[in-house]
């Protein structure tokens, strides 16, 4: 028998991982609701396709047959530009099917219930729903009368796990790794999806979060996930940014608050804008924005604009974690 | 070999498989009339996963032998894959690195096993997609015969007649604990 570590023929390629199909399946999960019962597995599987895809999006012909034949719907109850055009770049890069749906001008104006809508869809043989509610659980709920794959675009303040997962693709892509890594979230908690599945994933991949924001912005029950010890929460900036590797500024989202949680904007810029002493200061922190940017209020401008906000990164990574996600779930999809 | 595999018989061992890259090798530098000045016009590509290291030891051989750099590439054709939804198994999407300009080039394509044809189909829908090469040759260790596409290998170490339900297996030291060809039956699991 041939020595391989002697032999000069056998020398490993530095490029291919040393994984065998034994060790590899695929997800878990029949659906994507949120990342709160992900695994690491499963998550690093995402991250680690969406790879591939993306190098597929800086070929001359940005287009793989992967998922012809395959139905998906864009169903969209709240407004939504570029959620709704990452998903819909995605699956016509996979060469899916698409149909849009969005609520204004259709029956869902003329009192249509979410079931039924759901169900129409389901008869006209769809393989996979994207869908994003204003109402937590939806997507659960849809996931109970219809045979597809559903797929959450955000569901009130419950969770958006695409948007986390094309975060942590560019926090491993800008270190090489996730573990370890200090995260600040910054921002109006309460009422953010994106916080939520980014707390869920974060922790799951053996990051420590930091959660910061006015205190009738942060949730009232996240002392229960801190007993783990790796979430922290402050309601000081300052606090936030100390040894922080990564700070992830939520959108102030004027329409879903109602009422004044906090003085004026002036005040939030302030207390929690991250500005550019806040750069200077800390030479290697990263910024990240989910988007759209209310420039002045949850960024100065000049650091939306700065090479360390790698806000137009996230939006690249959309499209593969989107299209990564599809790929994967969508074997399971079809119903003999 | 996989779970549920049943060993009917070792087709090659380590020096036989050595002993016909080594034929392969002389072949390709025949047949393209390989020299240092064609480095630029002809590539080989290895097909995930064992066909990369078949290709990548190859290249090697021509090196060591001839003395020519000939550029390795690295194709995974799964995303271009007609069954993968039929598939009982999710396959997994693995890199593809292709670091040269594949347009105008003598491409060969290297696999471990030449079965349907259908993965060779699908390695050729990405390479079109990639570029066009002005030629693409076809490099398979083992033909099991059994096509379901008009397909054929230009290059071939050995041919193997085999039954449906069996498998072929290719394995490398690179990625296995083992090294030769065997063949195999799969008594608890339907054949795709």
């Amino acid at each position: 028998m041939l020595d391989a570590h002697h032999h000069p023929q056998f020398e490993r390629l530095v490029y291919v991982e040393p994984t065998t199909e034994q060790t590899i399946t695929g997800l878990d999960h029949r659906h994507l609701l949120g990342l709160s019962d992900f695994s690491a597995r499963e998550l690093n599987l995402i991250l680690e396709t969406a790879r591939r895809f993306r190098d597929v999006l800086d070929r001359p012909i940005r287009r793989v047959p992967t998922l012809r034949g395959i139905t998906v719907v864009n169903l969209f109850f709240e407004s939504s530009t570029r959620t709704r055009i990452s998903f819909e770049l995605a699956e016509k890069r996979l060469s899916a099917d698409t149909v849009n749906f969005s609520a204004s001008g259709s029956s869902v104006s003329k009192g249509e219930s979410l079931k039924d809508t759901a169900q129409n869809i389901e008869a006209m043989k769809i393989d996979m729903v994207v869908v994003r509610h204003q109402s937590p659980g939806a997507p659960h709920f849809l996931t109970q009368c219809v045979d597809a794959v559903i797929i959450n675009a955000g569901d009130g303040a419950h969770e958006h796990p695409t948007q986390a997962l094309l975060d942590m693709l560019t926090i491993s892509d800008q270190f090489g790794k996730i573990e370890g890594l200090n995260v600040s979230i910054i921002g109006d908690i309460l009422h953010s999806r994106v916080a939520r599945s980014n707390i869920h994933g974060l922790l799951t991949m053996g990051a420590n979060v930091t959660i910061c924001g006015p205190k009738p912005l942060l949730p009232v029950h996240l002392d229960k996930i801190t007993s783990n010890g790796q979430l922290r929460i402050t309601n000081r900036l300052d606090e936030a940014l100390e040894g922080c590797d990564v700070a992830m500024a939520l959108r102030i989202q004027m329409e879903r608050q109602g009422r004044n949680l906090f003085p004026s904007i002036r005040e939030y810029h302030d207390q929690f804008g991250i500005q550019m002493h806040h750069l200077d200061s800390h030479k290697d922190l990263i910024v990240m924005h989910p988007g759209p940017v209310n420039r002045g209020v949850e960024l100065a401008s000049e650091v939306v604009d700065h090479e360390r906000a790698l806000i137009l990164n996230q939006v690249t990574n959309g499209v593969a974690v989107r299209m990564s996600v599809l790929f994967l779930l969508s074997g399971q999809s079809v119903t003999e | 070999m996989e779970p549920n595999d049943v060993i009917k018989a070792q087709l090659m061992d380590a020096h036989d498989l050595e002993r016909t890259l080594n034929r392969m090798a002389r072949q390709i530098v025949e047949k393209f009339d390989l020299d240092a000045s064609k480095a630029s016009s002809f590539a080989l590509i290895g097909m995930q996963t064992r066909g990369v290291f078949l290709a990548s030891r190859i290249r090697k051989i021509i090196q060591e032998v001839d003395g020519i750099d000939i550029p390795l590439g690295i194709l995974d054709a799964t995303m271009y894959r007609d069954d993968f939804r039929m598939r009982l198994k999710q396959p997994v999407v693995r890199e593809t690195k292709i670091d040269f300009d594949i347009d105008g080039r003598d491409i060969v394509l290297v696999d471990d096993v030449l079965f349907t044809g259908r993965t060779t189909r699908a390695g050729l829908d990405a390479l079109t997609d990639i570029g066009r090469p002005s030629s693409v040759h076809f490099l398979v260790m083992i033909d099991r015969g059994l096509r379901e596409l008009p397909i054929k290998a230009d290059f071939v170490g050995r041919r193997v007649p085999t039954l449906p339900g069996e498998e072929v297996r290719v394995r490398v030291l690179e990625l296995d604990d083992k090294e030769g060809v065997w063949l195999v039956g799969r008594p608890s699991s339907p054949t795709i």
